[in-house]
Protein backbone atom coordinates (compact mmCIF):
# COMPACT_ATOMS: atom_id res chain seq x y z
CA UNK A 1 0.00 0.00 0.00
CA UNK A 2 2.75 2.31 1.03
CA UNK A 3 4.50 1.99 -2.30
CA UNK A 4 1.39 2.73 -4.39
CA UNK A 5 0.85 5.83 -2.32
CA UNK A 6 4.29 7.27 -2.97
CA UNK A 7 3.93 6.23 -6.56
CA UNK A 8 0.65 8.18 -6.81
CA UNK A 9 2.19 11.16 -5.08
CA UNK A 10 5.15 11.24 -7.39
CA UNK A 11 2.83 10.92 -10.35
CA UNK A 12 0.69 13.73 -9.00
CA UNK A 13 3.71 15.96 -8.43
CA UNK A 14 5.01 15.34 -11.91
CA UNK A 15 1.62 16.06 -13.42
CA UNK A 16 1.27 19.17 -11.32
CA UNK A 17 4.66 20.53 -12.25
CA UNK A 18 3.93 19.86 -15.89
CA UNK A 19 0.72 21.81 -15.56
CA UNK A 20 2.54 24.57 -13.74
CA UNK A 21 5.14 24.71 -16.46
CA UNK A 22 2.53 24.90 -19.20
CA UNK A 23 0.74 27.64 -17.24
CA UNK A 24 3.95 29.65 -17.02
CA UNK A 25 4.57 29.13 -20.72
CA UNK A 26 1.02 30.22 -21.60
CA UNK A 27 1.26 33.21 -19.26
CA UNK A 28 4.39 34.55 -20.91
CA UNK A 29 3.00 33.91 -24.39
CA UNK A 30 -0.07 35.98 -23.51
CA UNK A 31 1.76 38.89 -21.90
CA UNK A 32 4.71 38.93 -24.32
CA UNK A 33 3.40 41.58 -26.77
CA UNK A 34 2.47 43.91 -23.92
CA UNK A 35 5.68 43.40 -21.96
CA UNK A 36 7.86 43.87 -25.03
CA UNK A 37 5.87 46.90 -26.17
CA UNK A 38 5.90 48.65 -22.82
CA UNK A 39 9.60 47.89 -22.45
CA UNK A 40 10.53 49.30 -25.84
CA UNK A 41 8.20 52.31 -25.87
CA UNK A 42 7.99 53.25 -22.20
CA UNK A 43 10.75 51.77 -20.04
CA UNK A 44 13.67 52.10 -22.44
CA UNK A 45 12.69 55.70 -23.33
CA UNK A 46 12.66 56.58 -19.63
CA UNK A 47 16.10 55.11 -19.00
CA UNK A 48 17.52 56.41 -22.27
CA UNK A 49 15.87 59.77 -21.70
CA UNK A 50 17.33 60.02 -18.22
CA UNK A 51 20.83 59.33 -19.57
CA UNK A 52 20.23 61.86 -22.36
CA UNK A 53 19.18 64.43 -19.79
CA UNK A 54 22.62 64.03 -18.19
CA UNK A 55 24.37 64.37 -21.54
CA UNK A 56 25.29 67.09 -23.93
CA UNK A 57 23.08 65.84 -26.75
CA UNK A 58 22.80 68.56 -29.36
CA UNK A 59 21.73 67.19 -32.76
CA UNK A 60 22.16 63.65 -31.52
CA UNK A 61 20.07 61.05 -29.75
CA UNK A 62 23.15 59.19 -28.55
CA UNK A 63 24.21 59.13 -24.95
CA UNK A 64 27.82 59.65 -24.11
CA UNK A 65 29.01 63.15 -23.49
CA UNK A 66 28.01 63.30 -19.82
CA UNK A 67 27.74 66.73 -18.27
CA UNK A 68 26.08 65.91 -14.96
CA UNK A 69 23.10 68.02 -14.01
CA UNK A 70 24.01 70.97 -16.25
CA UNK A 71 20.88 70.55 -18.42
CA UNK A 72 18.66 70.67 -15.35
CA UNK A 73 20.55 73.69 -14.05
CA UNK A 74 20.21 75.46 -17.39
CA UNK A 75 16.48 74.86 -17.53
CA UNK A 76 15.80 75.86 -13.96
CA UNK A 77 17.53 79.19 -14.60
CA UNK A 78 16.00 79.54 -18.08
CA UNK A 79 13.44 82.30 -17.80
CA UNK A 80 11.37 80.96 -20.71
CA UNK A 81 11.11 77.48 -19.24
CA UNK A 82 10.19 78.82 -15.81
CA UNK A 83 7.59 81.02 -17.39
CA UNK A 84 6.17 77.98 -19.21
CA UNK A 85 5.75 76.25 -15.85
CA UNK A 86 3.89 79.29 -14.53
CA UNK A 87 1.75 79.37 -17.63
CA UNK A 88 0.59 75.80 -17.10
CA UNK A 89 -0.04 76.40 -13.39
CA UNK A 90 -2.22 79.42 -14.24
CA UNK A 91 -4.00 77.36 -16.88
CA UNK A 92 -4.67 74.57 -14.38
CA UNK A 93 -5.98 77.09 -11.83
CA UNK A 94 -8.55 78.24 -14.39
CA UNK A 95 -9.51 75.01 -16.10
CA UNK A 96 -9.64 72.52 -13.22
CA UNK A 97 -12.17 74.31 -10.94
CA UNK A 98 -14.19 75.54 -13.92
CA UNK A 99 -14.44 72.06 -15.43
CA UNK A 100 -15.41 70.64 -12.06
CA UNK A 101 -18.20 73.16 -11.45
CA UNK A 102 -19.57 73.13 -14.99
CA UNK A 103 -19.53 69.35 -15.47
CA UNK A 104 -21.07 68.73 -12.04
CA UNK A 105 -23.76 71.37 -12.69
CA UNK A 106 -24.58 69.84 -16.06
CA UNK A 107 -24.83 66.39 -14.48
CA UNK A 108 -27.13 67.65 -11.72
CA UNK A 109 -29.33 69.46 -14.24
CA UNK A 110 -29.53 66.54 -16.69
CA UNK A 111 -30.12 64.10 -13.85
CA UNK A 112 -33.13 66.08 -12.61
CA UNK A 113 -35.09 66.12 -15.87
CA UNK A 114 -37.05 63.18 -17.17
CA UNK A 115 -38.25 64.10 -20.62
CA UNK A 116 -35.45 64.90 -23.09
CA UNK A 117 -32.63 63.62 -20.88
CA UNK A 118 -30.95 61.54 -23.62
CA UNK A 119 -31.06 64.53 -25.96
CA UNK A 120 -29.36 66.92 -23.54
CA UNK A 121 -26.82 64.30 -22.52
CA UNK A 122 -25.88 63.74 -26.16
CA UNK A 123 -25.57 67.46 -26.91
CA UNK A 124 -23.22 68.11 -23.97
CA UNK A 125 -21.21 64.95 -24.63
CA UNK A 126 -20.89 65.38 -28.40
CA UNK A 127 -17.89 67.79 -28.28
CA UNK A 128 -15.85 64.85 -26.90
CA UNK A 129 -15.81 63.49 -30.45
CA UNK A 130 -14.10 66.65 -31.73
CA UNK A 131 -10.32 66.95 -31.81
CA UNK A 132 -8.42 69.79 -30.15
CA UNK A 133 -7.17 70.76 -33.60
CA UNK A 134 -10.66 71.25 -35.02
CA UNK A 135 -11.86 73.06 -31.88
CA UNK A 136 -8.82 75.35 -32.10
CA UNK A 137 -9.66 76.01 -35.73
CA UNK A 138 -13.24 77.04 -34.91
CA UNK A 139 -12.19 79.09 -31.89
CA UNK A 140 -9.37 80.89 -33.69
CA UNK A 141 -10.82 81.53 -37.12
CA UNK A 142 -14.54 81.85 -36.46
CA UNK A 143 -15.70 82.08 -32.85
CA UNK A 144 -12.99 84.38 -31.49
CA UNK A 145 -11.78 85.89 -34.72
CA UNK A 146 -10.52 89.38 -33.94
CA UNK A 147 -12.14 90.90 -37.02
CA UNK A 148 -15.73 92.17 -36.98
CA UNK A 149 -17.03 88.98 -38.69
CA UNK A 150 -15.98 86.77 -35.77
CA UNK A 151 -18.95 85.30 -33.92
CA UNK A 152 -18.04 86.67 -30.48
CA UNK A 153 -17.50 90.14 -31.95
CA UNK A 154 -20.83 89.87 -33.73
CA UNK A 155 -22.51 89.08 -30.43
CA UNK A 156 -20.89 91.93 -28.50
CA UNK A 157 -21.63 94.36 -31.32
CA UNK A 158 -25.31 93.81 -30.53
CA UNK A 159 -24.53 95.42 -27.15
CA UNK A 160 -22.70 98.27 -28.82
CA UNK A 161 -19.19 97.00 -27.96
CA UNK A 162 -16.58 97.28 -30.69
CA UNK A 163 -14.63 94.27 -32.01
CA UNK A 164 -11.94 92.83 -29.75
CA UNK A 165 -8.74 91.14 -30.92
CA UNK A 166 -9.33 88.14 -28.65
CA UNK A 167 -6.11 86.31 -29.36
CA UNK A 168 -3.74 89.21 -29.85
CA UNK A 169 -4.70 91.39 -26.89
CA UNK A 170 -2.25 91.30 -24.01
CA UNK A 171 -4.02 93.69 -21.65
CA UNK A 172 -6.47 92.40 -20.60
CA UNK A 173 -5.30 88.89 -21.58
CA UNK A 174 -8.35 87.82 -23.54
CA UNK A 175 -6.42 84.87 -25.03
CA UNK A 176 -6.96 83.03 -21.75
CA UNK A 177 -10.69 83.21 -22.37
CA UNK A 178 -10.15 81.64 -25.79
CA UNK A 179 -7.85 78.88 -24.50
CA UNK A 180 -9.93 78.00 -21.45
CA UNK A 181 -13.33 77.96 -23.19
CA UNK A 182 -11.99 75.70 -25.95
CA UNK A 183 -10.89 73.01 -23.49
CA UNK A 184 -14.00 73.53 -21.38
CA UNK A 185 -16.25 72.87 -24.37
CA UNK A 186 -14.26 69.80 -25.38
CA UNK A 187 -14.07 68.07 -22.01
CA UNK A 188 -16.99 68.97 -19.71
CA UNK A 189 -19.30 66.43 -21.39
CA UNK A 190 -16.90 63.58 -20.60
CA UNK A 191 -16.71 64.52 -16.92
CA UNK A 192 -20.48 65.10 -16.86
CA UNK A 193 -20.91 61.44 -17.86
CA UNK A 194 -18.67 60.35 -15.00
CA UNK A 195 -20.67 62.49 -12.56
CA UNK A 196 -23.96 61.14 -13.92
CA UNK A 197 -22.70 57.60 -13.25
CA UNK A 198 -21.74 58.68 -9.73
CA UNK A 199 -25.14 60.28 -9.13
CA UNK A 200 -26.93 57.14 -10.21
CA UNK A 201 -25.05 55.12 -7.63
CA UNK A 202 -26.31 57.17 -4.71
CA UNK A 203 -29.02 55.05 -3.09
CA UNK A 204 -32.50 56.56 -2.98
CA UNK A 205 -32.78 55.69 0.68
CA UNK A 206 -30.17 58.33 1.54
CA UNK A 207 -32.36 61.05 0.07
CA UNK A 208 -35.46 59.62 1.70
CA UNK A 209 -33.74 59.66 5.08
CA UNK A 210 -32.79 63.28 4.49
CA UNK A 211 -36.36 64.17 3.58
CA UNK A 212 -37.50 62.74 6.91
CA UNK A 213 -34.98 65.01 8.60
CA UNK A 214 -36.53 67.96 6.79
CA UNK A 215 -33.72 68.55 4.29
CA UNK A 216 -35.44 67.71 1.03
CA UNK A 217 -34.49 70.37 -1.44
CA UNK A 218 -31.82 72.61 -2.80
CA UNK A 219 -28.52 73.49 -1.25
CA UNK A 220 -28.90 71.50 1.94
CA UNK A 221 -29.25 68.23 0.04
CA UNK A 222 -26.43 69.13 -2.34
CA UNK A 223 -24.05 70.09 0.45
CA UNK A 224 -24.84 67.42 2.99
CA UNK A 225 -25.72 64.45 0.81
CA UNK A 226 -24.94 64.67 -2.88
CA UNK A 227 -21.43 66.13 -2.65
CA UNK A 228 -20.21 63.81 0.15
CA UNK A 229 -21.63 60.81 -1.76
CA UNK A 230 -19.77 61.97 -4.88
CA UNK A 231 -16.49 62.29 -3.03
CA UNK A 232 -14.64 59.50 -4.83
CA UNK A 233 -16.01 60.53 -8.22
CA UNK A 234 -14.95 64.12 -7.56
CA UNK A 235 -11.44 63.10 -6.65
CA UNK A 236 -10.96 61.03 -9.78
CA UNK A 237 -12.41 63.82 -11.96
CA UNK A 238 -10.09 66.41 -10.39
CA UNK A 239 -7.08 64.14 -10.70
CA UNK A 240 -7.65 63.16 -14.35
CA UNK A 241 -8.32 66.77 -15.25
CA UNK A 242 -5.29 68.16 -13.42
CA UNK A 243 -2.88 65.68 -15.00
CA UNK A 244 -4.35 66.42 -18.45
CA UNK A 245 -4.07 70.19 -17.89
CA UNK A 246 -0.36 69.96 -17.09
CA UNK A 247 0.15 68.16 -20.42
CA UNK A 248 -1.66 70.81 -22.45
CA UNK A 249 -0.24 71.20 -25.93
CA UNK A 250 -2.77 70.99 -28.77
CA UNK A 251 -4.87 74.12 -28.22
CA UNK A 252 -1.88 76.31 -27.29
CA UNK A 253 0.01 75.18 -30.37
CA UNK A 254 -2.96 75.59 -32.72
CA UNK A 255 -4.68 78.69 -31.32
CA UNK A 256 -1.56 80.74 -30.65
CA UNK A 257 0.94 79.14 -33.03
CA UNK A 258 1.87 80.36 -36.45
CA UNK A 259 4.05 79.24 -39.31
CA UNK A 260 4.51 80.14 -42.94
CA UNK A 261 2.44 83.17 -43.88
CA UNK A 262 0.84 83.69 -40.49
CA UNK A 263 2.43 85.26 -37.45
CA UNK A 264 1.87 83.35 -34.24
CA UNK A 265 1.40 84.52 -30.69
CA UNK A 266 3.00 81.53 -28.96
CA UNK A 267 5.07 83.84 -26.77
CA UNK A 268 1.87 84.98 -25.03
CA UNK A 269 1.27 81.64 -23.34
CA UNK A 270 3.64 78.76 -23.91
CA UNK A 271 3.02 75.67 -21.76
CA UNK A 272 5.96 73.33 -21.04
CA UNK A 273 5.13 70.79 -23.76
CA UNK A 274 5.11 73.49 -26.44
CA UNK A 275 8.43 74.75 -25.12
CA UNK A 276 9.92 71.24 -25.04
CA UNK A 277 8.60 70.57 -28.53
CA UNK A 278 10.58 73.56 -29.79
CA UNK A 279 13.64 72.54 -27.79
CA UNK A 280 13.70 68.95 -29.05
CA UNK A 281 12.27 69.20 -32.57
CA UNK A 282 13.42 72.65 -33.74
CA UNK A 283 16.64 73.14 -31.77
CA UNK A 284 17.40 69.38 -31.74
CA UNK A 285 18.62 69.72 -28.16
CA UNK A 286 17.68 66.32 -26.76
CA UNK A 287 19.68 66.75 -23.56
CA UNK A 288 17.68 69.71 -22.38
CA UNK A 289 14.48 68.41 -23.99
CA UNK A 290 14.56 65.22 -21.93
CA UNK A 291 15.65 67.09 -18.79
CA UNK A 292 12.59 69.31 -19.18
CA UNK A 293 10.37 66.24 -19.57
CA UNK A 294 11.66 64.88 -16.27
CA UNK A 295 11.19 68.21 -14.49
CA UNK A 296 7.59 68.37 -15.72
CA UNK A 297 6.95 64.76 -14.69
CA UNK A 298 8.25 65.55 -11.21
CA UNK A 299 6.00 68.61 -11.07
CA UNK A 300 2.98 66.49 -12.05
CA UNK A 301 3.87 63.92 -9.36
CA UNK A 302 4.24 66.69 -6.79
CA UNK A 303 0.91 68.30 -7.66
CA UNK A 304 -0.82 64.91 -7.66
CA UNK A 305 0.65 64.11 -4.24
CA UNK A 306 -0.39 67.50 -2.85
CA UNK A 307 -3.90 66.98 -4.14
CA UNK A 308 -3.89 63.47 -2.69
CA UNK A 309 -2.77 64.85 0.68
CA UNK A 310 -5.61 67.37 0.70
CA UNK A 311 -8.41 65.24 -0.72
CA UNK A 312 -7.23 61.65 -0.38
CA UNK A 313 -6.71 59.41 -3.38
CA UNK A 314 -10.27 58.24 -3.72
CA UNK A 315 -10.03 54.91 -1.91
CA UNK A 316 -12.67 53.98 0.58
CA UNK A 317 -11.96 55.75 3.87
CA UNK B 1 -51.99 61.48 -4.58
CA UNK B 2 -49.80 64.40 -3.64
CA UNK B 3 -50.15 67.41 -5.91
CA UNK B 4 -46.86 68.93 -6.90
CA UNK B 5 -46.33 72.38 -5.40
CA UNK B 6 -46.09 75.27 -7.84
CA UNK B 7 -42.42 75.77 -6.90
CA UNK B 8 -41.65 72.37 -8.38
CA UNK B 9 -43.29 73.17 -11.67
CA UNK B 10 -41.57 76.55 -11.79
CA UNK B 11 -38.31 74.74 -11.11
CA UNK B 12 -39.00 72.45 -14.07
CA UNK B 13 -39.58 75.40 -16.38
CA UNK B 14 -36.38 77.03 -15.15
CA UNK B 15 -34.38 73.82 -15.61
CA UNK B 16 -35.62 73.21 -19.13
CA UNK B 17 -35.04 76.85 -20.05
CA UNK B 18 -31.49 76.71 -18.74
CA UNK B 19 -30.79 73.37 -20.42
CA UNK B 20 -32.12 74.61 -23.75
CA UNK B 21 -29.92 77.70 -23.53
CA UNK B 22 -26.84 75.65 -22.66
CA UNK B 23 -27.60 73.16 -25.45
CA UNK B 24 -27.70 76.03 -27.96
CA UNK B 25 -24.39 77.33 -26.62
CA UNK B 26 -22.78 73.89 -26.96
CA UNK B 27 -24.01 73.53 -30.54
CA UNK B 28 -22.69 76.91 -31.76
CA UNK B 29 -19.24 75.56 -32.79
CA UNK B 30 -20.85 72.77 -34.86
CA UNK B 31 -23.12 75.32 -36.45
CA UNK B 32 -20.17 77.58 -37.29
CA UNK B 33 -18.28 74.76 -39.04
CA UNK B 34 -21.26 73.88 -41.22
CA UNK B 35 -22.20 77.49 -41.93
CA UNK B 36 -18.69 78.47 -43.00
CA UNK B 37 -18.05 75.25 -44.95
CA UNK B 38 -20.95 76.04 -47.27
CA UNK B 39 -20.19 79.77 -47.77
CA UNK B 40 -17.81 81.67 -49.99
CA UNK B 41 -14.96 83.57 -48.36
CA UNK B 42 -16.70 86.84 -49.20
CA UNK B 43 -19.80 85.68 -47.33
CA UNK B 44 -17.80 84.52 -44.29
CA UNK B 45 -15.90 87.78 -43.92
CA UNK B 46 -18.89 89.96 -44.79
CA UNK B 47 -19.73 92.75 -42.39
CA UNK B 48 -23.36 91.69 -42.56
CA UNK B 49 -23.89 88.51 -40.62
CA UNK B 50 -26.03 85.92 -42.38
CA UNK B 51 -27.16 82.99 -40.31
CA UNK B 52 -27.57 80.52 -43.14
CA UNK B 53 -25.26 79.77 -46.07
CA UNK B 54 -27.70 80.59 -48.85
CA UNK B 55 -27.29 79.43 -51.50
CA UNK B 56 -25.10 76.60 -50.11
CA UNK B 57 -21.70 76.39 -51.80
CA UNK B 58 -21.07 72.66 -51.96
CA UNK B 59 -18.31 73.18 -54.50
CA UNK B 60 -15.96 74.03 -51.61
CA UNK B 61 -15.62 70.32 -51.00
CA UNK B 62 -14.87 69.46 -54.62
CA UNK B 63 -12.28 72.21 -54.90
CA UNK B 64 -10.69 71.13 -51.63
CA UNK B 65 -10.07 67.60 -52.89
CA UNK B 66 -8.72 68.88 -56.20
CA UNK B 67 -6.28 71.28 -54.51
CA UNK B 68 -2.81 69.72 -54.89
CA UNK B 69 -1.51 71.90 -52.04
CA UNK B 70 -3.93 70.27 -49.61
CA UNK B 71 -3.00 66.63 -48.87
CA UNK B 72 -6.35 65.99 -47.18
CA UNK B 73 -6.99 62.61 -48.85
CA UNK B 74 -3.58 61.32 -47.76
CA UNK B 75 -4.34 62.57 -44.26
CA UNK B 76 -7.68 60.81 -44.14
CA UNK B 77 -6.12 57.60 -45.41
CA UNK B 78 -3.29 57.76 -42.86
CA UNK B 79 -5.68 58.54 -40.01
CA UNK B 80 -8.06 55.72 -40.94
CA UNK B 81 -5.28 53.12 -41.17
CA UNK B 82 -3.66 54.33 -37.94
CA UNK B 83 -6.90 54.48 -35.94
CA UNK B 84 -8.17 51.08 -37.09
CA UNK B 85 -4.83 49.32 -36.52
CA UNK B 86 -4.54 50.90 -33.08
CA UNK B 87 -8.08 49.89 -32.20
CA UNK B 88 -7.67 46.23 -33.21
CA UNK B 89 -4.17 45.58 -31.88
CA UNK B 90 -4.51 47.55 -28.66
CA UNK B 91 -7.66 45.63 -27.76
CA UNK B 92 -5.99 42.30 -28.67
CA UNK B 93 -2.75 42.90 -26.74
CA UNK B 94 -4.38 44.36 -23.67
CA UNK B 95 -7.13 41.75 -23.41
CA UNK B 96 -4.54 38.99 -23.81
CA UNK B 97 -2.33 40.44 -21.10
CA UNK B 98 -5.34 41.21 -18.90
CA UNK B 99 -6.53 37.61 -19.23
CA UNK B 100 -3.15 36.17 -18.31
CA UNK B 101 -2.77 38.53 -15.35
CA UNK B 102 -6.22 37.69 -14.04
CA UNK B 103 -6.51 33.97 -14.66
CA UNK B 104 -3.25 32.14 -15.35
CA UNK B 105 -1.36 31.32 -12.15
CA UNK B 106 2.29 31.52 -13.11
CA UNK B 107 5.70 32.55 -11.92
CA UNK B 108 6.49 36.18 -12.62
CA UNK B 109 2.89 37.31 -12.62
CA UNK B 110 3.36 39.85 -9.85
CA UNK B 111 6.44 41.29 -11.58
CA UNK B 112 4.45 41.88 -14.78
CA UNK B 113 1.56 43.36 -12.83
CA UNK B 114 3.95 45.72 -11.08
CA UNK B 115 5.33 46.81 -14.47
CA UNK B 116 1.80 47.60 -15.67
CA UNK B 117 0.88 49.58 -12.56
CA UNK B 118 4.17 51.49 -12.61
CA UNK B 119 3.59 52.43 -16.26
CA UNK B 120 0.11 53.67 -15.37
CA UNK B 121 1.62 56.41 -13.22
CA UNK B 122 3.75 57.92 -15.99
CA UNK B 123 2.08 60.92 -17.64
CA UNK B 124 1.94 59.83 -21.28
CA UNK B 125 2.44 63.00 -23.27
CA UNK B 126 5.41 64.15 -21.20
CA UNK B 127 7.57 61.27 -22.41
CA UNK B 128 7.31 62.27 -26.05
CA UNK B 129 10.89 63.58 -26.20
CA UNK B 130 12.58 60.39 -24.94
CA UNK B 131 10.18 58.20 -26.96
CA UNK B 132 11.04 60.25 -30.03
CA UNK B 133 14.73 59.52 -29.41
CA UNK B 134 14.02 55.76 -29.30
CA UNK B 135 11.80 56.00 -32.38
CA UNK B 136 14.47 57.89 -34.30
CA UNK B 137 16.94 55.14 -33.37
CA UNK B 138 14.51 52.45 -34.60
CA UNK B 139 13.93 54.33 -37.87
CA UNK B 140 10.25 55.02 -37.26
CA UNK B 141 10.29 58.75 -38.05
CA UNK B 142 8.03 59.63 -41.01
CA UNK B 143 6.44 56.19 -41.07
CA UNK B 144 2.94 55.03 -40.25
CA UNK B 145 4.19 52.29 -37.94
CA UNK B 146 6.22 54.88 -36.06
CA UNK B 147 3.03 56.80 -35.36
CA UNK B 148 1.10 53.63 -34.50
CA UNK B 149 3.53 51.55 -32.43
CA UNK B 150 3.66 53.33 -29.02
CA UNK B 151 -0.14 53.57 -28.96
CA UNK B 152 -0.60 49.80 -29.21
CA UNK B 153 0.57 49.08 -25.69
CA UNK B 154 -1.76 50.49 -23.11
CA UNK B 155 -1.15 49.74 -19.45
CA UNK B 156 -4.47 51.37 -18.74
CA UNK B 157 -6.51 49.05 -20.99
CA UNK B 158 -4.57 46.05 -19.67
CA UNK B 159 -5.41 47.04 -16.12
CA UNK B 160 -9.11 47.41 -16.96
CA UNK B 161 -9.23 44.04 -18.74
CA UNK B 162 -7.54 42.39 -15.77
CA UNK B 163 -10.14 43.84 -13.40
CA UNK B 164 -12.90 42.72 -15.74
CA UNK B 165 -11.63 39.14 -16.11
CA UNK B 166 -11.07 38.81 -12.35
CA UNK B 167 -14.84 39.00 -12.00
CA UNK B 168 -15.48 35.94 -14.17
CA UNK B 169 -16.57 32.77 -12.29
CA UNK B 170 -14.00 30.01 -11.76
CA UNK B 171 -16.31 27.56 -13.54
CA UNK B 172 -15.23 29.06 -16.86
CA UNK B 173 -11.87 27.27 -16.74
CA UNK B 174 -13.52 24.03 -15.60
CA UNK B 175 -16.01 24.18 -18.45
CA UNK B 176 -13.18 24.90 -20.87
CA UNK B 177 -11.11 21.98 -19.62
CA UNK B 178 -14.10 19.66 -19.97
CA UNK B 179 -14.33 20.75 -23.60
CA UNK B 180 -10.64 20.07 -24.00
CA UNK B 181 -9.67 23.69 -24.38
CA UNK B 182 -6.22 24.96 -23.47
CA UNK B 183 -5.44 28.47 -22.24
CA UNK B 184 -5.70 29.92 -25.71
CA UNK B 185 -9.00 28.15 -26.39
CA UNK B 186 -10.45 29.40 -23.11
CA UNK B 187 -9.38 32.95 -23.94
CA UNK B 188 -10.62 32.91 -27.51
CA UNK B 189 -13.81 30.83 -27.22
CA UNK B 190 -15.01 31.66 -23.71
CA UNK B 191 -13.61 35.00 -22.55
CA UNK B 192 -13.50 37.13 -25.70
CA UNK B 193 -17.12 36.42 -26.72
CA UNK B 194 -18.18 37.35 -23.19
CA UNK B 195 -16.33 40.64 -23.14
CA UNK B 196 -17.83 42.32 -26.20
CA UNK B 197 -19.23 45.19 -24.12
CA UNK B 198 -15.82 46.05 -22.65
CA UNK B 199 -14.12 45.54 -26.01
CA UNK B 200 -16.62 47.89 -27.66
CA UNK B 201 -16.44 50.53 -24.92
CA UNK B 202 -12.67 50.67 -24.73
CA UNK B 203 -12.32 50.11 -28.46
CA UNK B 204 -14.45 53.04 -29.47
CA UNK B 205 -12.63 55.33 -27.01
CA UNK B 206 -9.31 54.07 -28.39
CA UNK B 207 -10.46 54.76 -31.94
CA UNK B 208 -11.59 58.32 -31.11
CA UNK B 209 -8.41 59.00 -29.15
CA UNK B 210 -6.24 57.75 -32.00
CA UNK B 211 -8.11 59.69 -34.71
CA UNK B 212 -7.94 62.89 -32.66
CA UNK B 213 -4.40 62.58 -31.32
CA UNK B 214 -2.07 65.33 -32.38
CA UNK B 215 1.25 65.70 -30.55
CA UNK B 216 2.79 62.31 -31.39
CA UNK B 217 1.71 62.28 -35.08
CA UNK B 218 3.06 65.83 -35.34
CA UNK B 219 6.41 64.79 -33.86
CA UNK B 220 6.81 61.63 -35.96
CA UNK B 221 5.05 62.58 -39.20
CA UNK B 222 7.28 65.38 -40.39
CA UNK B 223 6.87 64.62 -44.07
CA UNK B 224 3.49 65.47 -45.70
CA UNK B 225 3.12 61.85 -46.86
CA UNK B 226 2.83 60.69 -43.25
CA UNK B 227 0.60 63.52 -41.98
CA UNK B 228 -2.61 62.48 -40.25
CA UNK B 229 -5.77 64.47 -40.80
CA UNK B 230 -5.12 66.43 -37.57
CA UNK B 231 -1.64 67.41 -38.71
CA UNK B 232 -3.00 68.44 -42.12
CA UNK B 233 -5.68 70.62 -40.50
CA UNK B 234 -3.18 72.11 -38.07
CA UNK B 235 -0.83 72.98 -40.92
CA UNK B 236 -3.64 74.69 -42.84
CA UNK B 237 -4.57 76.57 -39.68
CA UNK B 238 -1.18 77.74 -38.46
CA UNK B 239 0.16 78.56 -41.92
CA UNK B 240 -3.14 80.08 -43.05
CA UNK B 241 -2.46 79.19 -46.63
CA UNK B 242 -5.97 78.03 -47.36
CA UNK B 243 -9.16 79.95 -48.07
CA UNK B 244 -11.38 80.16 -45.00
CA UNK B 245 -14.24 78.31 -46.68
CA UNK B 246 -11.93 75.45 -47.64
CA UNK B 247 -10.47 75.37 -44.14
CA UNK B 248 -13.95 74.83 -42.70
CA UNK B 249 -14.86 72.30 -45.36
CA UNK B 250 -11.73 70.36 -44.38
CA UNK B 251 -12.62 70.59 -40.69
CA UNK B 252 -16.14 69.34 -41.43
CA UNK B 253 -14.69 66.31 -43.26
CA UNK B 254 -12.21 65.76 -40.42
CA UNK B 255 -14.91 65.46 -37.74
CA UNK B 256 -17.65 63.79 -39.81
CA UNK B 257 -16.44 60.17 -39.33
CA UNK B 258 -16.18 60.69 -35.59
CA UNK B 259 -19.54 62.38 -35.18
CA UNK B 260 -21.09 59.38 -36.96
CA UNK B 261 -19.16 56.88 -34.81
CA UNK B 262 -20.12 58.88 -31.73
CA UNK B 263 -23.82 58.98 -32.45
CA UNK B 264 -23.98 55.28 -33.39
CA UNK B 265 -21.86 54.04 -30.50
CA UNK B 266 -22.86 56.48 -27.79
CA UNK B 267 -24.03 53.76 -25.41
CA UNK B 268 -20.58 52.18 -25.47
CA UNK B 269 -18.77 55.50 -25.21
CA UNK B 270 -20.75 56.30 -22.06
CA UNK B 271 -19.69 52.94 -20.60
CA UNK B 272 -16.09 53.59 -21.59
CA UNK B 273 -16.14 57.02 -19.98
CA UNK B 274 -17.36 55.46 -16.74
CA UNK B 275 -14.51 52.90 -16.82
CA UNK B 276 -11.99 55.66 -17.42
CA UNK B 277 -13.39 57.62 -14.52
CA UNK B 278 -12.74 54.73 -12.20
CA UNK B 279 -16.34 53.54 -11.97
Amino acid sequence: MQSTDTHLNANHARKFSRRERSATLAFWAFVAPMVIGLTVFTLIPIVWGFLLSLSHAQNTIHVGHFIGLANYQDLLTDEQFLRSLWTVVIFALFIVPLTYVVSLSLALLVNRVGWGRPFFRTVFFLPSAVSYVVASLIWRVSLFNGLPFGFANKVISAFGVGPIAWIGTVNPPWYWLVLVTARLWLQVGFYMIIFLAGLQEIPRSVYEAAAVDGADRGWAVLRHITLPQLRNTSISVLLLNLIAAFQAFDEFYNILGGSGASVGNTALARPPLVYLYGLALSDQDFGRGTAGAFILTMLIFAVTLIQGRILGFGQAD
Amino acid sequence: MKTRPWQDRLGDVGRYGLLALLALLFLIPFYLILRNAFMTDAQITSFHWSWLPLPPHGENFQQLFKDPAAPLLTGLENSAIIAITTLVLQMLFSSMAGYALARIPARGRSVVFFLIVATLMIPGAVTFVPTYAVMAYLGGVNTRWGIIAPGLFSAFSTFLFRQFYLGFPAEIEEAGQLDGLGYFGIYWHLLVPNSTSVLMSLGVLTFIGSWNSFLWPLVIGQDPSSWTVQVVLSTFLTAQTLELAHLFAAAAIGILPLVIVFLLMQRYIVEGAKFSGGK
